[in-house]
């Protein structure tokens, strides 16, 4: 049994363990994704194989604050060597984070040959396997998918405001002094701040971090994920439920735990998050 | 580093300098390193230390326990490259601007952060030393 059937998630393909990915460097079906938050990662090295994703240049719209396009995506998908019949399977710092936010885009295109390499990273690393610097480049592919489809996986503002209208369910994954608005920004660095501190009305307040075991970076198991979610927090699983942090790249982590690991039906990522939500003018905010 | 304009340029050259990392030496700190030392809000979990040498500048130390932690390597190199050797109360007036000038586009908020504090750090220790030459010259 693989190493994160064992945990009992309701979607365990989804996951899979590095011993995993070390064997399906070479797969020809499989390509490996590394997508960082530190963008210098790739680059002082990587898992053998690998392709950098990087969030900002490859999956962001370069003048509107939206993701990429149809077009955009088939490009990124061609350049990587990627068809509809391969696995993707990312990783990266942050225990995932970025990983996650790729993943998550990914699924807006609707790729679902997507996986994600349990403990990330510095998983990888701490088992002191293979990192090289060499760049593969794979034969380009013909790529062909339909437009980006937002209504499933992705919450916009006017939605999350009607959600709060109709006191529905949301996870502020956040820090706590982010929550409580105490923190605003980063001192001297204002580009992902707000000028309101605080949470969306009825938000819950569940640290993306308790989904993580810190000693192995591993993500927890389903039992430990329903004692935080379900029992502690009370989320329902059949409940529509939106997700949301700064910018929606911890969100998306979170987003990640409760569809796919904790089977919850109906959940969205607000990725303008806070960084919206605060400079936004006339909607309500709790402290 | 102001002056390359490339981004994979500057990336080149920040992995340059991290390959060159060199933790602390056991003779200054030895693990489980004192947290007095550790760098706040760095994620790359890094620790610093200034010590001062004969002619009254400082020598700076550092460790980085994330082995993700090659921003925070590569900071490193080159806070020992530029700062070791000057006077502490030089280094207290280091801006954590410089994190922005060195990183460019490479930086996020929250490695922004971390990287910011690992200069506070140093000018915190500076001002340490500065504090205690002021005081050893008091009581001589």
């Amino acid at each position: 049994m693989k190493a994160t059937e064992a945990r009992t998630y309701a979607h365990p393909d989804v996951l899979v363990a590095t011993s995993w990915v070390a064997t399906n460097l070479e797969n020809p079906k499989v390509r490996i994704i590394e997508s960082n938050e530190d963008t210098l990662l790739y680059s002082s090295g990587h898992i053998p194989g690998a392709v950098h994703v990087d969030w900002t240049n490859d999956l962001n719209d370069s003048v509107r604050r939206d993701y990429i396009r149809k077009a955009g995506f088939e490009s990124l998908m061609s350049r990587i060597g990627v068809t509809a019949d391969t696995t993707v399977v990312f990783y990266g710092d942050k225990n995932n984070w970025w990983a996650c936010y790729a993943f998550w885009v990914f699924q807006l295109f609707g790729h679902t040959r997507a996986k994600v390499m349990d403990g990330g990273r510095v998983k990888w690393e701490r088992e002191r396997r293979m990192l090289t610097r060499e760049v593969r480049q794979y034969p380009e592919t013909q790529y062909k998918v339909q437009e980006r489809d937002d209504s499933v996986n992705r919450a916009f503002r006017d939605e999350v405001l009607k959600h709060t209208e109709l006191k529905l369910p949301l996870v502020d994954v956040r820090s706590v002094d982010e929550y409580t608005g105490k923190r605003l920004h980063m001192p001297d660095y204002p580009n992902e701040g707000a000028l309101r501190g605080g949470h969306i009305p009825g938000a819950k307040h569940i640290p993306w971090s308790r989904a993580i075991n810190p000693e192995t970076g591993a993500f927890r198991s389903a039992d430990e994920l329903n004692q935080i979610y379900l029992e502690e927090n009370r989320l329902n699983p059949d409940e529509k439920i939106i997700a949301y942090c700064r910018i929606g790249e911890r969100s998306s982590h979170t987003w990640f735990v409760l569809k796919y690991l904790l089977g919850f039906k109906n959940v969205k990522n607000y990725d303008g998050s806070w960084t919206e939500w605060g400079n936004l003018v006339d909607v309500p905010i709790e402290k | 580093m102001a002056m390359v304009s490339d981004e994979s340029e500057r990336a080149s050259f920040l992995i340059s300098y991290a390959d060159r990392f060199k933790e602390v030496p056991p003779d200054i700190a030895r693990r489980p390193f004192a947290e007095d030392h550790r760098v706040p809000f760095c994620e790359s979990d890094a620790f610093a230390w200034a010590v001062p040498n004969p002619d009254g500048s400082l020598k700076f130390y550092f460790a980085v326990e994330n082995p993700s932690g090659v921003s925070a390597k590569a900071l490193a190199v080159i806070l020992d490259k530029t700062l070791s050797g000057t006077r502490p109360e030089e280094v207290a007036t280091v801006s954590p601007d410089i994190v922005e000038k060195i990183f460019r586009q490479n930086i996020s908020m929250g490695k922004g952060m971390g990287l910011m504090s690992m200069v506070q750090t140093v000018k915190r220790l500076a001002l340490r030393a500065c504090s205690q030459s002021s005081l050893l010259q008091d009581l001589a």
